[in-house]
Parts: C-alpha cells; structure tokens; sequence
C-alpha cells in the first residue's frame, strides 16, 4: 500500500463522513458546515489528481462563494429551525428504488470486482493557471463568452425574482 | 498510484448520497445543497479521468460545470426567497400549488 493510497483512503472517508453527517444533521447551519468539509476534501483530492487550479477554485467558489450565500439566505429566512425528514410520505417508492439500485450495484462491484489494473499515474502533464489560461482563451474561446451571458441572466434573474412589488 | 476504480466508487457513494438528500430532507435548502454535492461527484469524476488520461479537457469541463452550478444556485435561491416570501415557508411537502 503506497502513501497515496493511504492518503486517498483518509481522504474518502472524510468525504464519505462529512456527506452523511449534512444528511443528518438537524440544523440546517451544520449541514452547510459538513458541506464545506466535503468540498475542501474534495479539493483536496483534486490535488492528489494533479489539477492544482480546479482545485482552488473550487476552494473559493464552492466553499466560499456559493455556500456563503446558502449561509446567508438560511440565516435570512431562519431555514435552521425546519423541521428534518419526518414521514417518508409519498417519496417511499422513490427511496426503495434508489436503495434497490445501490444494492445490485454494490452487488455487481462485488461479482466483477472493477477493473484494478487502471492505474492513475503521477500527473505530468502541465496543468498549472498558465496552460489551463491558454486551452480556455484559444480552444474554448465561444464557451468561455458564452458563460458570461450565462452570468448576466442569472444575475437578472436573480434581481427580477426578489424585487418588491412597489404597493 | 491509486487505482482508477477508487475514484470512480467514492464519486457514485458521493451522488447516491445527494439522491438520498434531494428524496428523504423536506428542507428545500438543504435538499439543493443535496444536489450541489452530486455537481461535485460529477466534478471528481471528471477531475479523475482527466488525470487518468492526461488530457486538459476534463478539467476545464469542470470549469464550466462550477460556473452553471454558480448560476444556479443564485436564481435557485432567489426562487426560495420570493417562495418565502409568499408562503412564510419553505417545506418541500407544502408548495403543491405551483398552477398557475
């Protein structure tokens, strides 16, 4: 067992723990803490692949920014204080589903026991700011103008949405 | 090196997880962060397979994944805001009545 197989093991059970523990959890401000866990985790993980940019922004944008702003819409509408699952209702054939498809899934891990050979190797390709800057402003140019149009009507959307109806 | 198959299980435990969120919390908040936490499942999969093969492109797909997961999350919770607002509550079970 190498050290980064130790590592990777360390790392997913942290992940593994901290998504059960935002399940759970009977405030909805612990389930926002658990999440940033997760996803600083999964940074870390990322890190461990080998892509140091994706794994920073998602430092910053998920961790920061958008579960920020989870924080704050639950602190303003005071989400905390509803209450957690209660009945099973009318999901129940929903999640008898969802646990059938688990269970021959772990079922099928089990019989074919995945492919083990597929190793990841240590990372060599460049995959610093500098080249993921290049491949984003030459090969994905459209998609990356794209994204802004895509900003700008969530930000409209957004403001359209929560304005006030003057009385 | 860690095997492939490792990364590949621990993202389908991280979406079954969120599945089970988005079905079993009746708190719509927690049950979209449900949902953010099967975006990045998708994400480490990518992520994964981009090391595995060497290749750039998985990660900027993750790039653009994090900026219609940004989009989203900002007219999601507009969307909750304004639905509180009317309502005074956000329970899954009760909005129902969305005809217009």
């Amino acid at each position: 067992m190498t050290i980064q197989i130790l590592v990777f093991l360390i790392l997913a059970a942290i992940a593994i723990g901290t998504a059960v523990g935002m399940l759970v959890s009977r405030n909805a401000i612990y389930a926002v803490l658990f999440l940033v866990s997760n996803f600083i985790t999964v940074a870390v993980l990322y890190l461990l692949l080998g892509a140091p940019f994706i794994s920073l922004a998602q430092v910053t944008v998920y961790a920061g920014a958008i579960m920020v702003l989870f924080l704050f819409v639950i602190m303003l509408l005071g989400g905390e204080k509803l209450p957690v699952a209660a009945g099973w209702g009318k999901q129940r054939w929903a999640i008898i589903g969802v646990a059938v498809v688990v269970l021959v899934e772990a079922g099928l891990l089990l019989v074919l026991k995945g492919d083990m050979s597929l190793m990841l190797i240590e990372s060599a390709m460049d995959a610093g700011p500098a080249s993921i800057g290049m491949t984003l402003f030459t090969k994905y140019a459209l998609p990356f103008e794209l994204t802004s149009v895509i900003l700008l009507s969530a930000l409209v959307g957004a403001i359209v949405l929560t304005k006030q109806d003057k009385p | 090196m860690v095997p492939l198959i490792y990364f590949i299980g621990l993202s389908a435990i991280l979406f079954i997880l969120g599945v089970v969120g988005v079905l079993i919390r009746r708190n719509a908040i927690v049950a979209f962060m449900s949902l953010e936490l099967m975006f990045n499942a998708a994400n480490l999969l990518f992520v994964s397979f981009a090391s595995y093969y060497q290749s750039l492109n998985g990660q900027l797909f993750v790039f653009f994944v994090m900026i219609v997961a940004a989009a989203e999350v900002a007219v999601g919770l507009a969307l909750m805001v304004a639905i509180f607002r009317s309502r005074n509550s956000i329970d899954i079970d009760q909005e129902h009545s969305l005809k217009g």
